[in-house]
């Protein structure tokens, strides 16, 4: 489905004197990566459809600096993250969600000791609290007798406990939510994290999605689904690696709302 | 009274030795960087309680977490019945504690029966480890000493088990036949019938008297030596899981923490106006000048709390059974990044203590970690997750990331160019802010 979508920017909101309810952190994969647009996209359209007031900072938006810091370029981490502040806090901003875990915990977590005290959301959270606040709806027909696996980011999960609001959004759809064997907790790794999506992997034996791959589709799922774009990529790798790509789905759970509410 | 003697000598020579090479671990754990942890101090009491105490890691593995937790009461336990015997051994007397009466009674019993268990589980382990091969416990770096190191305790622990209870069961027979000095006090639900079964009261009392004060020795002999094999051993995590759990991360796993000095750098980057940062004075640490360093080149440039870590660090390999990159064949193993800081700082411990003072011997933490296994790392927390006591490998990881990329400009040629693409386009991508929003109209 491809569509322009009239997407507010934060600029335009203050030229206009207004102020959105919330600021929809892009980021880069989000941005640039085509596959994760698709998830900006699905997103875009919860927002709207729960006629969520919201902006984006379009082209006043940088990488967080997550893969900097993480690989170790704290000058680098901090060049950005201080850029970021300035802008954010220059229009005011208190509330951010964002459909990327390790956008999620740099702003969240890492922006504070910086001079950037935000509330932040991830996606799963935000959708969940449209759900409970009933703001949007959804009908879960078409997933009627699907078998859902989640996988666990490991920004979201083990970084910041957040396990539960993903679950509760899938388990509004009418499928069955099946766990793998290393879930929640015990999750195990996309292999995207640390900066790793940018590099080649250290020599190993095999690679960390395909191992992710095999455990998701050991529980014969018809969707995996993934909370974070970084994760999406390395587990449609995995099915692809094995030849699984025309039963198994790896789908954002933005947009397996956005599929169930029809929007 | 000779034999009092002797005992005080050794209980003093015991005691002292312990002290002073606690003291060397302190000071060694001193040698990091200082870090002020005491905020939040009520949950870092209560996740000591729960982690620490009440093992709620351990029992993350069901098998190894009961055997644990039975051979962590008995130490608990049976370290009252340590405290009667020093008395007895200082003052000639025999189960000063008899007065408790039935409690006294009770007690022993317990002793007992936890001695029993303590002997069942080590059992166990050693099965675990020689019988089934465990894969975490035969990785790379569990070769030579550390499985050695593994072995020892429980084979001391076993010794020490069948001690006190042979001690007890000729103890019991002696109770029984009235002979002078042992009077009747205790109950001995194991050793009165193991007792039984090995025919004791058929012994002569002398034999017996024999049989009982060599194991008594054999038993308090064997603590005082395992007190003091505890601080050159990975056991020494009994005394350090408790502080070690105290002084745990309680920010977000995946929250690093700030480099305030970097912080003024930038600033003044960004801005003209605002001065450089004064640079950061060198510490002298052992006699010796560090010099302020971005990262991780030695033990000198952790946190003190990553090398607690390092001496808290069981070798039990919960992190590296979790860690996917250890799982997908790479050269990367949380467990070896904790044991390899702890050698180098045993190893730079040594080299004050010879020389009064540290000199530069050219070796490093990264003499011991290699670049291809810090570059493994996803930062995933898999291994902080696992950790029965909280020890956090990953932030050792990233402190001798930061060195080699702020300090060597050593990395991997893909994160140079995401390094690049970051600071010219905003994006880990070559894709330059006039394209954030194309994604509204693909
Ligand atoms: S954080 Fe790094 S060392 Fe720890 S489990 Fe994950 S990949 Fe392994
Ligand atoms: S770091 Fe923790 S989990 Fe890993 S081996 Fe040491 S004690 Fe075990």
């Amino acid at each position: 489905m491809s569509q322009s979508l009239a997407v507010p920017t934060m600029a335009a909101f203050t030229a206009s004197g207004e102020v959105p309810e919330v600021l929809f952190w892009v980021g880069c994969a989000g941005s640039f990566d085509d596959r994760a647009r698709k998830i900006t996209k699905a997103f875009v359209r919860i927002l709207n459809a729960a006629k969520v007031k919201f902006a984006v900072l379009g082209q006043e938006e940088t990488c967080t600096g997550d893969p900097a810091r993480r690989a170790g370029n704290e000058f680098l981490f901090q060049m950005q993250a201080l850029q970021n502040v300035t802008v954010l806090n220059g229009y005011g901003v208190k509330r951010i969600v964002t459909a990327c875990p390790h956008c999620f915990n740099t702003l969240k977590n890492e922006y504070p000791a910086l001079g950037g005290s935000y509330e932040v959301m991830h996606h799963t959270q935000f959708i969940n609290a449209l759900l409970k606040e009933g703001r949007i709806k959804v009908q879960g027909g078409g997933f009627n007798g699907k078998r859902i696996t989640f996988h666990d980011p490991c920004y979201l999960g083990r970084g910041n406990n957040e396990y539960e609001a993903p679950r509760e959004v899938l388990l509004k759809l009418d499928a069955a939510l099946v766990e793998m064997k290393r879930s929640k907790q015990n999750g195990l790794c996309c292999g995207a994290g640390g900066a790793q999506m940018f590099k080649e992997a250290e020599p190993g034996a095999r690679e960390v999605n395909h191992e992710r791959g095999e455990e998701a589709l050991g529980t014969k799922p018809d969707i995996i689904a993934a909370g974070c774009p970084f994760c999406n990529t390395m587990l449609t790798d995995g099915v692809k690696h094995f030849n699984k790509e025309g039963e198994v789905v790896v789908k954002d759970v933005a947009e397996l709302i956005a599929e169930a509410g029809e929007l | 009274m000779i034999a009092q003697v002797v005992f005080g000598i050794l209980l003093i020579a015991a005691i002292a030795l312990f002290a002073r090479n606690l003291g060397r671990i302190g000071r060694n754990i001193h040698l990091g960087k200082p870090e002020a942890i005491n905020d939040r101090k009520a949950e870092r009491w209560s996740t000591m309680a729960r982690v620490a105490l009440g093992q709620s890691k351990m029992v993350v593995r069901p098998v190894a977490g009961i055997m644990h937790s039975l051979i962590y009461a008995g130490f608990i336990i049976i370290n009252l019945e340590v405290l009667e015997i020093f008395i007895d051994g200082l003052f000639g007397t025999h189960r000063i504690g008899a007065f408790l009466g039935g409690f006294y009674d009770f007690l022993i019993g317990s002793f007992e029966i936890l001695a029993i268990g303590v002997l069942l589980a080590c059992i166990v382990f050693i099965a675990r480890r020689a019988i089934i091969q465990l894969p975490r416990f035969h990785k790379p770096e569990m070769k030579g000493w550390p499985s050695k190191d593994a072995m020892i305790i429980l084979v001391t622990e076993i010794v020490l088990m069948c001690a006190f209870l042979t001690m007890n069961a000729a103890d019991f027979v002696l109770q029984g036949l009235g002979a002078e000095h042992y009077t009747q006090a205790g109950s001995f639900p194991v050793s009165a019938a193991i007792a039984s079964t090995l025919n004791l009261s058929n012994l002569q009392p002398s034999t017996l008297i024999t049989m009982e004060r060599t194991a008594w020795w054999l038993h308090i002999v064997g603590i005082l030596g395992f007190l003091n094999y505890l601080v050159v051993s990975k056991h020494l995590h009994i005394l350090l899981a408790f502080p070690n759990v105290w002084y745990s991360k309680l920010a977000p796993r995946t929250e690093f923490a700030n480099m305030p000095r970097i912080t003024g750098e930038v600033k003044s980057m960004i801005d003209p106006s605002v001065p450089p940062p004064d640079p950061a004075p060198a510490r002298t640490v052992a006699g010796a000048e560090v010099p302020e360093r971005f990262g991780a080149k030695d033990v000198f440039d952790l946190s003190w709390k990553s090398l607690m870590d390092a001496y808290s660090c069981t070798e039990c390999g919960r992190c590296t059974s979790e860690c996917p990159a250890n799982l997908t064949g790479k050269l990367l193993s949380p467990r070896k990044i904790m044991m390899d800081t702890r050698d180098r700082l045993e190893e730079v411990g040594e080299a004050i203590d010879a020389k009064g003072k540290w000199e530069d011997d050219g070796q490093s933490l990264h003499s011991r970690i290699s670049e291809e296994e810090l570059w493994a790392c996803t930062t995933c927390n898999a291994c902080t997750q696992a950790c029965p006591v909280n020890i956090d490998p990953v932030s050792i990881i990233m402190e001798m990331r930061r060195y080699k990329v702020m300090e060597e400009s050593s990395t991997r040629p893909a994160l140079t160019s995401m390094f690049n693409n970051v600071e010219n386009n905003g994006a880990p991508w070559a894709f330059g802010a006039d394209r954030r929003m194309e994604w509204t109209n693909s």
